[in-house]
């Protein structure tokens, strides 16, 4: 009997697993998150802090998302322990982050600048505690768990022509093979459906959540029109446009190949929401990578995979972030941001399924810790999704 | 390695794998191309004519509209193609969900041309 692929993970008091230990400090709102980072850095290697520039001045539904991508972060299987770093006088609740957090199983402590008395003593109290989390962390040790306890994000930004036919196809069939195996992956980028959402809608399991991948498509491509202004020059990006790639529906359709093939289409979900699902589902987040990868992390991704063309850095705050390239050129070039050259698909040298496999067995060693080339770069970008204006 | 693909049986249109120039000769498949203009590694070529007002196939689905009649061993790209999607700068003249013929944007230059 072969045995079950699998990594070794921190297994949480929710049941999930994680693949990295961090000590998370989340500003309330961007009047803290100096402060955050600071005392990130303080608990360094496992401090990593949430930046943002919302928290206050927000709306109703604008307001909700912010909150709620918040609280998914301190909820999230990468995280080990959280400090949640408050002003005194926002709109984000810092106490309800908090209970997100035990919600979830973990140590969280709130510190304040107005009640500590300014930036100096928060910072410093801050620190105190995150370093003390992180020595609390430092003991845990990974487990061997299943495959099947991996939420995978898909990915894809600076695309070119290679993206389409080397990396994307490549990680579709990692995609239908994690979900063969019991797990779950995530597609973001509402905008970079349409066009492919045929194919998609096809592949879903339910009549209702082929619907309900539609309506978003349609919403996207309404809000779009609503603003009178021509997609084009946006998506595709002038980038991709040099890059050879000629409208939406073409940068669509190359992008759905990381979806995969036949994994079903089981859920449709909003912006940060959990993923419920084992199987493929959809998120609704904006193209902008940073934007997207944040929601569907926040959703409970707990590795990235990420293919381009032309080569871009991001990373993220918890999930690590593994960089694939089907341009050799790229993959020269932009050596210190990529973890895998898939290059050898476009010159016929590897084979797609030989490439899939690598890539699959990279997700696993850095499911397992590896540090992908982002988490040696210390990129750790983050940016909630906002419907509104700031007020 | 191929210098050019045709990805589905549907497509009117190659992708070049490394760059083209005019009057070369390009073997797809069973079937061979020449090539009409220089072509960068990444962008399309027309595998057969392609009429102005019907679609152009990669993947074996529409990727948008022909603004002009384009021949065999063309370029295809943003100076004789259109995406309908999403397009607000169309929506006073055409009822939502109706995607339309557009006008290419100002750049003629093809490829690195600012959309």
């Amino acid at each position: 009997m072969t045995a079950r692929p699998g990594f070794l993970g921190y297994r949480r008091r929710d049941g999930r697993v994680g693949t990295r230990n961090h000590v998370l400090v989340v500003p309330t709102v961007i009047c803290s998150s100096l402060v955050a980072e600071r005392v990130a850095a303080a608990a360094a290697p496992l401090g990593t802090a949430l930046p943002h520039l919302a928290g206050c001045g927000q709306l109703g539904p604008d307001m909700r998302l912010t909150h709620e991508t918040l609280a998914a972060y301190c909820g999230h299987p990468n995280v080990g322990a959280v400090v949640v770093l408050a002003l005194g006088c926002e709109q984000v609740i810092a106490q309800s982050l908090a209970d997100a957090a035990r919600h979830h199983g973990k140590p969280v402590e709130i510190v304040a600048i107005q009640s500590e008395g300014g930036t100096i003593k928060a910072t410093a109290r801050g620190a105190d505690i995150a370093r003390a989390f992180g020595r609390q962390l430092a003991a845990d040790e990974r487990e061997w768990c299943d495959v099947a306890d991996l939420v995978l994000s898909l990915k894809c930004g600076g695309s070119d022509y290679t993206s389409g036919l080397a990396s994307n196809p490549a990680l579709g069939r990692v995609t239908d093979r994690l979900v063969d195996l019991g797990g779950s992956a995530v597609l973001g980028e509402v905008a970079e459906i349409m066009g492919a959402e045929h194919l998609l809608a096809a592949r879903a399991s339910r009549g209702e959540t082929a619907a309900e991948l539609i309506q978003i498509v349609s919403r996207v491509e309404a809000e779009a029109r609503a603003l009178g202004l021509d997609i084009r020059g946006t998506q595709p990006s002038p980038g991709n446009i040099r890059g050879g790639l000629t409208t939406i529906e073409e940068k669509s359709l190359g992008a759905t190949h990381k979806g995969g093939e036949r994994a079903p289409l089981e859920d449709v979900v909003p912006y940060a929401a959990a993923i419920r699902r084992k199987g493929l589902t959809v998120m609704d987040t904006p193209g902008l990578d940073v934007e997207s990868v944040t929601g569907m992390v926040g959703g409970g991704a707990q590795v990235v995979v990420f293919t381009t063309g032309l080569g871009t850095p991001t990373g993220n705050p918890v999930a690590p972030v593994i960089k694939i390239t089907g341009n050799a050129r790229t993959a020269r070039q932009m050596a210190d941001n990529l973890d895998l050259d898939v290059s050898g698909i476009m010159t016929d040298s590897e084979t797609l399924d030989r490439a899939a496999e690598r890539l699959f067995d990279e997700v696993l060693a850095v499911a397992s810790g590896k540090a992908t080339a982002a988490e040696r770069l210390g990129h750790r970008e983050f940016a909630i999704h906002r419907r509104n204006p700031t007020i | 390695m191929k210098s050019a693909l045709v990805i589905s049986d549907r497509d009117n249109v190659a992708t070049a794998l490394e760059p083209l120039a005019a009057g070369q000769r390009v073997e797809l498949g069973d079937r061979a191309l020449v090539i009409g203009e220089a072509i960068q590694a990444g962008h399309k070529i027309a595998i057969r004519p392609i009429p102005a007002g019907t679609e152009v196939f990669k993947y074996g689905s529409a990727i948008g509209t022909a603004t002009r009649d384009i021949a065999a061993g063309a370029h295809v790209h943003i100076h004789n193609v259109a995406s309908g999607r999403g397009r607000g700068d169309l929506a006073e003249a055409v009822p939502a969900g109706e995607p339309r013929l557009a006008e290419p944007p100002d750049s003629q230059s093809g490829a690195g041309g600012q959309p």
